[in-house]
């Protein structure tokens, strides 16, 4: 079945597309929308959103393709992005990250059978006084070790908020 | 008298980031500084104002921020201000901070910039990873509209200023980072850095007159304001002062932010802020991972943008990487290469192979299969991607190699005549930091 963005969404965007000099000015606040709704942007999504702002759907796929955060159909439901640059290397993310990998039994940009977790490596997320961190979906997880690792993986698995290590 | 921090002062502070903790704070708290700045300075004599400050720019390039302004045109265009919170560069995690514990000193600072640059439309462009931020920063926004801060009378001054403030949330690109680039992913754009000139003051965003200042640039404001810039003049040296907040990451025993006079020296940050290195300090990146790196000897520097740059790195964006001598530096190089590498935009030919051609012979090197000539080839390809770009992200890469390879090239030899690691490291490994970082 073809995707569709609810008339409010539609409006949201055309509406937000008013507060920029050209309508292009609200295209990554736009795409982000539309991937809350859908769960996850792709090309017939760009579609959408290139149609609510009048741009064309090449550009805006060009443009989803160029950023790395948005959320692909691929990914599980709850993304995994374990910091790998220098300063969380210094502090052992790479030893984190295996220890994941194993739990897990997944590999690089990987996702579970049961569909929970993808498993990626990112650059530089900006904790690095909190080093090593990762992020899942929209929260900080710092200062990680094996044992606050099993315990997200754990609350995440119960369908549960994790208790948060973040500060704020 | 000592130093009291005002930037980091409400950190951790619990409702530090609402509207009604910031009203409660006395004499320089509650936009007492952007009710002074509307009511008591002509937006020229306010530039002025900041330009004779010296306040310089915190993101990176330590210009003078107040010179920035008057740089753009008067043709009567509407004009922004692009406040940039992408923060991204490895080692930096101070804006964060700033917008999470305290969101209203930097929409205070906000208001102040753009009455001096007559703006009435500001955008945050915050990196996509800060999302918990972002809806704090939205918040704080959405009470200022609700208190008459912002919107068609700011601060109800009776001056009829006109103030919007719109978040826009970047989506994992370092290059957002760069003024022109951020521009570009502002305008609904892959983040290509902009050939200058002209110059973002006078064709920034779509085209129009546009100031691009750091978060942490915009939240001195208030407190330049405030407090007077005879108080401002006092901390640090006069061709750049202010309080300033270091990042300490890597191996020191607590890392984090922290404020202290620009001009402090790196051994200070390090044993007396951030509780001392783990092990011995083999090297020290003094600003963000782009910086070519300090040997300890160097340790005494005081940490200001003119004295970094005189003993041949830079202050950027004074994020402190500290590298005990369990680090493999070829190891080091090799993960930043693979950052900057990862983070090209892909726009111009020396970076986006270079930079890949780089990573892979570090690679080599570091695992051992390095050809006998691999040191001169790896100086080759530095110096032919280096300065042959329209932004500074591959030479954020040469800076490193360049440096790294000088200081402590024996470790590259090594790794070319005996593959492996100096250090007895496994390749590609760091060592394991035995002890939990403590709390700051």
């Amino acid at each position: 079945m073809p995707k569709t963005l609810k008339p409010e969404t539609v409006d949201a965007i055309k509406t937000l597309a008013k507060r920029f000099p050209q309508p292009a000015g609200a295209l990554l606040t736009s795409l982000r929308m539309a991937e809350r709704e859908i769960g996850f942007v792709d090309a017939e999504v760009c579609g959408l959103v290139a149609e609510c702002l009048g741009m064309p759907p090449a550009h805006v796929w060009g443009v989803f393709t160029f950023y790395t955060t948005f959320r692909k159909e691929t990914d599980g439901k709850h993304v995994l992005w374990v910091c790998s640059t220098l300063p969380c290397a210094l502090r052992g993310s790479e030893r984190l990250y295996d220890y994941l990998s194993e739990k897990l039994g997944i590999k690089k940009d990987e996702t579970t059978k049961d569909g929970l977790f993808t498993l990626k490596k990112a650059e530089c997320i900006g904790a690095c006084g909190t080093a090593p961190c990762m992020q899942v979906n929209d929260d900080y997880y710092e200062n990680l070790t094996p044992e606050i690792i099993d315990q997200v993986i754990d609350d995440l698995r119960a369908n549960q908020v994790p208790a948060r290590h973040v500060t704020v | 008298m000592p130093f009291e921090p005002v930037l980091s002062r409400y950190f951790y502070v619990k409702d530090g980031h609402t509207l009604e903790h910031y009203m409660a704070r006395g004499q320089y708290g509650g936009y007492s500084a952007a009710k002074k700045a509307l009511t008591e300075f002509e937006p020229d004599k306010l530039t002025q104002y900041v330009k004779e400050s010296n306040l310089r720019g915190r993101g990176g390039a330590g210009f003078s921020t107040g010179l920035k302004w008057t740089f753009l045109p008067k043709n009567g265009k509407p004009r922004y201000l692009a406040v940039n919170a992408d923060e991204s560069e490895p080692g930096t995690f101070k804006d964060r901070q700033l917008m999470a514990y305290d969101p209203h000193m930097l929409i205070e600072g906000i208001i102040i910039a753009c009455w001096a640059v007559q703006s009435n439309s500001a955008f945050i462009f915050i990196r996509g990873e800060f999302a918990r931020e972002a809806v704090r920063l939205q918040q704080a926004i959405d009470d200022c509209y609700a208190a008459g801060i912002l919107g068609a009378d700011v601060l109800k001054t009776g001056k009829n200023f006109k103030l919007d403030i719109t978040i826009i949330r970047g989506a994992g690109a370092y290059i957002c980072g760069e003024e022109t680039g951020l521009l570009s992913a502002a305008e609904g754009k892959r983040a290509y850095p902009k050939i200058k000139p002209p110059f973002p003051a006078v064709e920034g965003y779509f085209r129009l007159p546009t100031v691009i200042n750091n978060v942490e640039t915009i939240c001195n404001l208030p407190h330049l304001i405030g407090r007077g810039k005879e108080w401002y003049m006092g901390l640090g040296p006069a061709t750049g002062p202010g309080p300033k907040l270091y990042c300490l990451s890597g191996h020191v025993k607590k890392p984090g932010v922290y404020e202290a006079p620009l001009g402090t020296s790196l051994r200070s940050l390090i044993y007396d802020y951030a509780g001392g290195p783990i092990g011995e300090i083999k090297g020290v990146i003094p600003g963000g991972s782009s910086m070519p790196i300090f040997t300890p000897d160097l340790l005494d520097t005081p940490m200001d943008f003119d004295t970094v740059r005189a003993k041949g790195s830079f202050l950027g964006s004074a994020g402190v990487i500290v590298m005990n001598t369990t680090t493999c530096m070829v190891n080091a190089l090799l993960n930043l290469a693979r950052f900057y590498h990862h983070e090209s935009c892909g726009q111009c030919t020396p970076c986006r192979e270079g930079l890949g051609w780089l990573e892979k012979l570090l690679h080599r090197l570091e695992f051992g299969h390095a050809k006998p000539d691999d040191l001169n080839l790896i100086k080759e390809v530095s110096g032919m991607v280096a300065k042959r770009t329209i932004c500074l992200l591959a030479d954020s890469l040469t800076m490193p190699v360049d440096s790294y390879m000088k200081a402590y090239f024996k470790e590259f030899e090594f790794h070319v005549r005996e593959k492996k690691c100096m250090t007895g490291t496994e390749p590609g490994k760091f060592a394991p930091v035995e002890e939990p970082a403590l709390a700051r």
